[in-house]
């Protein structure tokens, strides 16, 4: 097996607040390959987009403590140099964040802001960067990119202010995109289309993704392999297609339950998982999704541990036997 | 853009206006006070009463009153001052402004380029002892009061340590003309220029830091810090570009009124003849034609600097631009 692009190994996060450390991200691994898409799924607050945000070094290192391993290309991330670090950022991984209306700096136009990433890393004349730019954004399905470049994020619609962002992102030729729930502040025609500009990314440039969504749906579509987080943890890990067929966290039978089927009698209604994810520092001990699991059992109070295949992991008491009873009956009540 | 200028000018004539109508309503206009005894000053002897209200119209309707008024001020320029027997109004305050725009505008360089420096600083080291140490003296700067200072520096420079080599170039209070010695020019102001500047030095300095620190919550930062951008671009391109706003227009405001007047009590510490000066002096003789003058003088300056701030605003932030 070659080694992975991105290796993340036992990563905690935590935050240094008034009534002590607080731990928000707690033994996350996850390994992404070359030209991988890797999504990280969970509800809000599940700690995913920071526990990536703390691998880029996007954490506020004055309260945030990061611990665990982060390997890139067989270089260790946590303890580069903040200017290596900087070198790295940008470069070979690439960040998009969540909302493309605040993402951009308003007082500089679009062009202006992707030439400003590849003079960061490149000696190349401000002009040149300036036709790379637009050739970007031609690349990204901008109509009238010459136009556009000259144009300020506020004079842009949603879904070409996240192309703008994405050819931004992609200046560089990253190795590795970081997509944070690339298309959730967006339309749902806008939505397929930045999930086929993502895809076409990957074959045209080789990138790998790491793709931080909580909608199931655009995960079947995208992902390669698929991470569960929820309260902090990766509670189930493993390729897409095992993890759709075969779910071994009840979480998970909750999140594929959300999605609306496409054949059949239409439900009357969707399930939900009852109650609400854990507040970051009152997680509770033992299995976490404990208190709103359908298939909870008495043991569910300690410390679950990691079951399944190595390929594909989950963080549960459950057996095969007992999911197998449960899974049916917990699909039927909701 | 030609038009935009052209918009604001005539928005500001407009404005001009209004606030001169206001003006004159107040002084010849309030019910049960004849402003013509007023003008005449105390004391004065019922012909010349007599002659200034023929003088201004008073006999006829407030239209009337109110053009001869503004020919008077801005026309013809021959409103005099009767307290001061006869001394004419428009001169005086032409002379007293060189020396109010000297000193108001060579602090405000000071305290622009000090608030950014200090505010920046503060922001970028945010939390750290150096952030705490210079938000308490900014506190303090803002907390001593400009007379205090003023004489406490007088104290200083012009008498304790006058004959040391640290204050010896001070020269006597008072102002030079730029034209007709530069040197002594800049001698004489350099201390005011200090003492008006640190009162806004302090307060530019922590509302800096506050916006910036603001912004630097703001997800664009975030997107300027994953391009791989210096923490140094990222503050000055990013952040600070972006927080010019607030201080661009608490600018407009502090510099309109100080130009205005509100510079009079480092005026007064310091010697220095100016609008703000003249417009005191005026209000303890009750000398209601320089007043008049000097409201509208000082009216056109706050104006003024707000027009300048909004051509501004769309220099600094494209979203202003319509």
């Amino acid at each position: 097996m070659t080694e992975p692009l991105l290796d993340i190994r036992n990563l905690s996060v935590s935050f240094a607040t008034e009534s002590g450390p607080v731990t928000a991200v707690q033994d996350v691994s996850l390994s992404v390959a070359q030209g991988e898409i890797v999504s990280v799924v969970g509800e809000s607050g599940s700690g995913k987009s920071l526990s990536l945000l703390s691998v880029l070094g996007l954490h506020d290192p004055r309260n945030t403590t990061v611990g665990g391993t982060v390997t890139f290309r067989g270089q260790s991330l946590l303890d580069l140099p903040p200017k290596q670090m900087r070198h790295l950022r940008g470069r070979d991984i690439a960040f998009i964040s969540q909302d493309p209306m605040t993402a951009l700096t308003p007082v500089y136009s679009i062009g202006d802001q992707i030439a400003e990433q590849i003079r960061a890393h490149e000696r190349i004349t401000a002009w040149a960067a300036q036709a790379r730019a637009v050739q970007l954004l031609a690349d990204v399905g901008i109509f009238a990119p010459a136009d556009t470049a000259k144009r300020y994020p506020h004079q842009l619609s949603g879904g070409m202010r996240q192309r703008a962002v994405i050819a931004m992102a992609v200046s560089c030729n990253p190795a590795l995109l970081i997509a944070d729930e690339p298309t959730t502040a967006l339309d749902t025609t806008v939505q397929a289309q930045v999930l086929d500009l993502l895809r076409k990314l990957r074959t045209d440039y080789g990138s790998a993704i790491v793709l931080i969504t909580h909608d199931m749906g655009v995960v079947a579509e995208m992902a390669d392999k698929v991470v569960v987080m929820y309260a902090g943890r990766v509670v189930e890990s493993g390729p897409a297609a095992e993890v759709f067929t075969n779910p071994l966290h009840p979480y998970t039978w909750g999140l594929l339950g959300s999605i609306p089927p496409l054949t059949g009698t239409r439900p009357r209604r969707l399930p939900s998982i009852p109650g609400a994810p854990p507040m970051v520092g009152r997680v509770p001990a033992g299995c976490a999704f404990a208190p709103r699991c359908p298939a909870r059992l008495g043991v569910c109070s300690t410390e679950p541990p990691r079951i399944g295949t190595p390929g594909h992991t989950a963080l549960c008491h459950l057996t095969d036997s007992q999911r197998a009873t449960a899974r049916p009956t917990t699909l039927e009540s909701a | 853009m030609i038009a935009t200028i052209l918009n604001r000018l005539i928005q500001m004539a407009f404005v001009m206006f209004g606030i001169s109508v206001l003006v004159f309503l107040i002084f010849f206009a309030t019910p049960g006070s004849d402003p013509a005894a007023r003008i005449a000053g105390r004391n004065a002897a019922p012909e010349t009463v007599a002659q200034i209200r023929h003088d201004f119209g008073f006999d006829r309707p407030l239209p009337v009153q109110y053009a001869l008024l503004m020919k008077r001020l801005f026309i013809t320029r021959d409103l005099t001052s009767f307290v001061n027997r006869g001394q004419q109004v428009i001169p005086q305050v032409i002379d007293a402004v060189p020396a109010t725009l000297s000193l108001v505008t060579g602090a405000a360089i000071l305290w622009v380029l000090g608030g950014i420096g200090v505010g920046l600083a503060a922001a970028a080291m945010r939390d750290t002892w150096v952030d705490r140490s210079l938000m308490i003296l900014a506190l303090i700067g803002i907390s001593m009061p400009v007379f205090w200072l003023g004489e406490v520096m007088n104290l200083l420079s012009q008498s304790r340590f006058h004959d040391t080599w640290l204050f010896s170039w001070v020269p006597g209070l008072g102002y030079v003309p730029l034209t007709e010695d530069p040197a002594g020019w800049a001698k004489a102001l350099v201390i005011p220029w200090l003492t008006l500047a640190v009162l806004y030095i302090g307060i530019y300095a922590r509302i800096l830091r506050a916006n910036v620190i603001e912004a630097y919550s703001e997800d664009f930062i975030r997107t300027a810090r994953a391009k791989g951008l210096s923490e140094r671009r990222v503050l000055i391109r990013h952040a600070f570009r972006t927080s010019l706003l607030p201080f661009v227009t608490m600018f407009g405001l502090d510099f309109g009124a100080l130009v205005g007047g509100a510079a009079l009590l480092t005026e007064v510490v310091f010697g220095i003849n100016g609008v703000g000066r003249l417009t005191f002096q005026a209000l303890q003789n009750l000398d209601l034609p320089v007043i008049l003058a000097t409201v509208m003088y000082a009216s056109f300056f706050v104006v003024a600097a707000n027009a300048i701030v909004d051509l501004l605003y769309a220099a600094i932030d494209p979203r202003m631009r319509t």
